[in-house]
């Protein structure tokens, strides 16, 4: 080699949040052997999104295993899997799929271990893209995470970054309990840099990806985008925003969510998920338990149109949180 | 008791006559009935609560197919399970236990009669999803059959679950993957209080199964020895790594289906007309046929199973309640951190 490489280039690799999911999959399938990928169109097609191509020429049919359109049957058998000693992935292709397999993630994946007094351990975990913005229409396109959120038994994981969609799988994996992973479909193709040595990241704190005194943005995954987004805007116009990514969605970082509160006393509360009976609603909720008297103003929600997800793209965007209605949503508890 | 000792110690394990081997399964299922029996009495004296499903007079299937698992082998089962726990090795105290909502149950106290669970014995439940069960049984078999584990696993369900679109995605995956699933299907004609009939246009559900590409055939299942004979020959099949198979046990059950259930549906001379095919009568005729039973052996039996049965309702009722301080433990495994 005799190209030269810029220092601020040595050790870090350019990547994607795609890429990044195909090389923690890759890495603990070298590494763990009871790990397998097992889902519709994994292997030959190479995922629905493409995150596992490649992946079947690298560790064959066995461990990268195609199903059938068995929802039901396939998350079941992770699960059973997992409690005869293996390490599944499962992947589904969309949250709003999922609902063929709910029976078996919430019946069996979430209870089995309180129902048979500590004995049945699921250590699985299942990954499922979310969210909309590919006009996809109504089908293929909520942002059901919430929902799972509000079960004990799961933990619930939402990487926003390419530092956690890299880091987060592996700690899944050694999680004994059930994790879901949840994807948004507009990342995919979200590029960056990483360390080359980007190491694995814990799936139990919510992270200050912006700090500021002013207010604080709550978000998680395809938001967080946008709500850094709109914290620049805000910046512009002299509004000091601190932006928390959950990360997390069960068990919630109460505690780094009323430390932000604490500092900024405001706080508008970012999610794609429907406002009625929603994440966003539990976050409100725990902060007016918790924090009542820290709030200078009251709480703003930014959530999706309460619609099934459109397909015109027009109607599309007009239903999902965007950048001008967090700022709106800021600027009135700013007041 | 180790949990390999409890399989092995089951009563007819390695007998080394035919007449001591019978004997073992008639025991088996007289225990089986007589647990079950006193369960309907705790049940109407209130101490036991919630659903109680009980198989009286399908017997034989429990005790016919579990004399032919070994102790690698694994069992999902379903809520009228009490049968296949027992005759999997499961201690009766403990089931019964389980019974009462008691701390020294299997579960602790927190799955009642429809979620009996012993992981030492790989018996996973105990679910009261119906075809619930069938997603969990091939996944611990691909997880065995990955690891080159021998184990095969018996999937109990019943003619209800056939209906369910997850029998059809279980049947045709096990099929497709070569998985070492043995599929008891227990059809006692009656999904709760709707004829098989009444809901299915094809009825032979053996032959349903067999359009999988599973090897099926339907079994007598009130004669203990023919599903002892036919669990045999499927589960040489499965270990020999000829795939997955489905057996039809033809079966039924003499009592409601729940203690809720005042039978509608059926008519009692139907009942009538099974009970003369009653399991355990069955063998025990067979017995004394061959001159392998007296009325004075079959009573000493009898008694002693009674008197370890009231030792186990006796210790049930003794024995504590989960402390609630610990109703949260095990939402998550312990020592990863709760959720706040």
């Amino acid at each position: 080699m005799t190209t030269t490489t810029t220092p601020a280039a040595v050790g870090t690799i350019q990547t994607t949040y795609r890429e990044a999911l195909r090389e923690a999959i890759r890495e603990a399938l070298r590494e763990d052997e009871r790990v397998f990928l097992m889902g519709e169109d994994v292997g030959r097609y190479g995922g629905c999104f493409a995150v596992s191509l490649g992946l079947l020429a690298e560790f064959g049919p066995e461990r990268i295993r195609d199903t059938p359109l068995s929802e039901s049957a396939f998350v079941g058998a992770g699960i059973g899997a997992a409690i005869a000693g293996m390490r599944p992935i499962v992947e589904i292709m969309t949250v709003n799929f999922s609902l063929l397999a709910l029976d078996q993630i919430l019946n069996n994946a979430a209870t089995l271990l309180h129902m048979s007094g500590g004995q049945v351990h699921v250590p699985l975990v299942i990954r499922m893209t979310t969210g909309a913005g590919r006009q996809l229409a109504a089908q293929h396109s909520h942002s059901l995470e919430g929902w799972y959120a509000h079960i004990p038994g799961l933990k619930i994981v939402a990487p926003g970054t390419l530092e956690d969609a890299r880091g987060m799988l592996w700690t899944a994996l050694e999680d004994p309990d059930p994790v879901l992973v949840f994807e948004h479909s507009s990342l995919y193709n979200m590029s960056g840099t990483l360390p080359a040595d980007a190491g694995h990241r814990d799936i139990q704190r919510a992270a200050v990806r912006r700090s500021g005194s002013d207010v604080t943005l709550v978000s998680y995954g395809g938001s967080l985008p946008k709500t850094l987004q709109a914290a620049e805007s805000l910046a512009a116009d002299g509004i000091d925003a601190e932006v928390v990514d959950l990360r997390v969605l069960r068990p919630l970082d109460d505690e780094t969510i009323m430390g932000s509160v604490r500092r900024t006393h405001r706080l508008v509360i970012v999610d794609e998920g429907w406002r009625t009976g929603s994440l966003s609603a539990e976050i409100s909720a725990r902060v007016t338990e918790q924090c009542f008297f820290e709030l200078d103003s009251p709480i703003e929600r930014v959530c999706s149109e309460e619609v099934p997800i459109p397909y015109s793209k027009h109607l599309e965007q007009a239903a999902l949180p965007q950048p001008e209605k967090i700022v709106a949503a800021a600027r009135r508890v700013v007041g | 008791m180790s949990k390999r000792q409890a399989i092995a110690a089951r009563p007819s394990a390695a007998a080394p006559t035919r007449a001591a081997h019978r004997l073992g399964l008639l025991r088996e299922m007289t225990t089986i009935r007589l647990f079950e029996e006193r369960c309907i009495e705790l049940y109407s004296a209130e101490k036991i609560r919630g659903f109680l499903h009980v198989a009286i007079g399908e017997e034989a299937v429990a005790a016919g197919v579990m004399q032919n698992l070994l102790p690698e082998d694994a069992v999902v089962s379903t809520y009228r399970e009490h049968g296949h726990a027992i005759a999997r090795g499961m201690p009766k105290d403990v089931v019964m236990a389980e019974m009462l909502g008691r701390l020294t149950g299997c579960s602790r106290g927190r799955g009642g009669s429809m979620h009996l669970f012993d992981a030492g014995l790989r018996f996973y439940g105990g679910n009261a999803i119906v075809g619930g069960g069938l997603p969990l049984a091939i996944g611990v078999a691909l997880a065995d059959k990955m690891t080159g584990r021998r184990g095969v696993t018996a999937c109990f369900f019943g003619d209800g679950a056939f209906a369910e679109g997850e029998f059809h995605e279980c049947a045709n995956l096990a099929a497709l993957w070569r998985l070492p699933v043995l599929f008891v299907c227990e059809n006692n004609l009656y999904a709760m209080g709707t004829a098989l009939a009444r809901t299915h246009a094809q009825t032979d559900l053996a032959l349903r199964a067999a359009s999988y590409g599973l090897a099926s055939w339907p079994v007598d299942g009130m004669d203990v020895l023919a599903v002892e004979e036919a669990t045999g020959r499927a589960l040489d099949r499965v270990r020999n790594g000829g795939g997955p198979c489905f057996l039809e046990m033809r079966t039924y059950r003499f009592r409601a289906h729940s203690m809720f259930d005042p039978e509608l549906y059926r008519d009692k001379a139907e009942v009538a007309e099974w009970r003369k095919r009653d399991p355990i009568e069955l063998l025990a005729t067979r017995m004394k046929q061959d001159d392998e039973l007296t009325d004075s052996d079959r009573e000493a039996m009898r008694a002693q199973v009674e008197a370890e049965i009231d030792q186990a309702a006796q210790a049930a009722e003794g024995a504590p309640l989960e402390p609630v301080e610990e109703l949260t433990r095990f939402v998550y495994t312990e020592g990863t951190g709760g959720v706040r």
